[in-house]
């Protein structure tokens, strides 16, 4: 399988141009380059704080947050809205609640959850886990209730039980919708623990954004940012790939192949 | 003992307003082992809806249903419904295999045995070879017959079928009556088979049960004693298959008119 599919030389172009032009404006003018270095210049650094594995530290915390909130909102929302959507009585019972939740920008419940776990790992998961849950679980609530009745009938008539009936029939059907949320949620979950990282954080990515920032070493927080934006970047590409493999029915299905 | 019996079957839905519909009435008949029965009546009589509740999916308002003598209560182990919507009714992410064998899993036989009897059946369909594809990427005649042979490696004692062949083309709607005549035949199973086709219930049964519109009760029941093995061409062009069909037709469309 490729990795990178077919790749795209304008948009690759475009890019370049726009780093070239970066750097032609930092560089005509040496003042603000305080401010705005050269891109060259924050390559450089990020090399240099790479191979002196002085970066290496915060790129493991800020992983490991973004995995541990990531995979336990995945695991929850996943279960909770299986549950929710099946069963009529839990949705109704939690749908204002869900209603008036899910609208409200997850970084609200930093303070709350300061408040309750301190500054800490905690604290950045649980941030994490909610902010992440909610697109997995309004998805995953849509892909059971639009379950086809005939399909929860047919395992019925085959003797299958309600429970067994979850993970058999409801948990694949309900899958592309599934995915959809997760896909949404990876942004989230690292935007979330940037985030955190920067309120609370002595370790992470967000931490040493900032806190170079306040050092004033903008190459190094530039070079910061530009492994955010990779992180970001790869991890959505390692999602796609893990998708094309666990989903290659549903594209093939809606891509209407037929022999 | 009989296989199968409905006795004093009634099912009346609650509408929204709070009457209630009286979907089907008082319908008794019986099935014994390695028959062919089927059920026919007009669109929308409820035949549906009766053979929901055989399959235990909904509850009766009033009536039972017992196979081998035992009272039902929910879906029973020994029956299986076969849908019309085969494409709904498979497993998109499963393969033909996958699908066939699913009968054996939930039975909790996953071993090479359950493997190859699952290949059996689906020669038996005359698919072979299309084991590893997926339903989507068959044919609806095709996807019909996967449906079947899913059925058939769970060994129901009774097959259940409602209108299995109502979404097909005519000529591979012929070709499905043959197979399933020819499966019915060797795998020497029983079944009850809805349809509002009377040609294809002549065509297939050893007894229909014809149902009156809404709510259904049974006009008639028929013996069709025509030879077997059956013929598309010979049989239906059989006298004794057209005035059967022709009596059925008037017993409906009489009713029809009072």
């Amino acid at each position: 399988m490729k990795l990178f599919g077919r790749i795209n030389l304008a948009g690759l172009a475009t890019f370049c141009i726009f780093l070239l032009l970066w750097e032609g404006f930092a560089r005509a003018s040496p003042l603000l380059q305080l401010y705005f270095p050269p891109v060259s210049r924050i390559l450089l650094s990020l090399c240099q704080l790479i191979f002196s594995w002085e970066l290496v530290g915060h790129i493991v915390a800020t992983l490991g947050r973004f995995l541990r909130g990531y995979l336990l909102a995945t695991l929850l929302a996943v279960t909770l809205g299986i549950v929710l959507g099946y069963f009529k009585l839990a949705y109704s019972l939690s749908e204002s609640l869900i209603e008036f939740l899910r609208p409200m920008p997850s970084v609200a419940i930093i303070p709350v959850a300061i408040l309750f776990l301190g500054i800490g790992d905690a604290m950045m998961v649980a941030v994490t886990v909610y902010a992440c849950a909610w697109p997995i679980l309004i998805n995953t609530i849509a892909g059971v209730k639009n379950i086809d009745r005939t399909l929860i009938n047919t395992a019925r008539t085959f003797g299958l039980g309600r429970w067994k009936a979850l993970r058999k029939i409801v948990l694949p059907a309900a899958s592309p919708y599934i995915v959809t949320g997760l896909r949404v949620s990876l942004a989230i979950a690292l935007i979330l623990v940037t985030t955190s990282e920067m309120i609370v954080g002595v370790s992470g990515l967000g931490f040493f954004i900032l806190d170079e920032e306040r050092s004033l070493r903008t190459d190094n927080m530039y070079a910061g940012i530009f492994l955010v934006a990779l992180l970001g970047y790869g991890l959505n590409r390692l999602f796609l790939v893990l998708e094309k493999r666990a989903m290659a029915w549903h594209r093939r299905m809606t891509a209407g192949e037929q022999i | 003992m009989r296989l199968l019996e409905v006795e004093g079957l009634s099912k009346s839905y609650r509408q929204t307003g709070g009457d209630s519909t009286l979907a089907v009435h008082e319908i008794s008949f019986q099935v014994d082992r390695r028959e062919f029965v089927s059920i026919v009546g007009p669109s929308g009589c409820g035949k549906s809806t009766l053979l929901m509740c055989i399959a235990g999916l909904i509850p009766p308002s009033s009536g039972t249903v017992r196979v081998k003598g035992v009272e039902i209560n929910g879906p029973p182990q020994n029956l299986v419904l076969v849908f019309q919507e085969y494409n709904r009714s498979l497993f998109a992410w499963r393969s033909v295999l996958g699908n066939v064998l699913f009968g054996l899993e939930v039975r909790g036989k996953i071993s090479r045995e359950a493997e190859e009897k699952a290949c059996h059946l689906i020669g038996l369909v005359g698919l072979e070879g299309f084991e590893r594809h997926y339903p989507w990427e068959l044919s609806g005649g095709m996807q019909q017959r996967v449906a079947i042979a899913r059925a058939l490696a769970y060994e129901p004692e009774v097959l259940l079928m409602d209108e299995p062949f109502g979404s097909v083309d005519a000529l591979t709607r012929l070709e499905l009556e043959d197979t399933l005549l020819r499966l019915w035949k060797d795998l020497r199973t029983t079944i009850l088979f809805v349809t509002h086709d009377i040609e294809e219930a002549v065509y297939l049964s050893d007894r229909i049960y014809v149902l009156s519109r809404r709510p259904s009760r049974v006009l008639l029941r028929m013996d069709i004693h025509l030879d077997r093995p059956r013929n598309q061409l010979s049989t239906r062009s059989d006298p004794k298959f057209v005035e059967l069909r022709n009596e059925i037709y008037r017993q409906i469309s009489d009713e029809a008119i009072k």
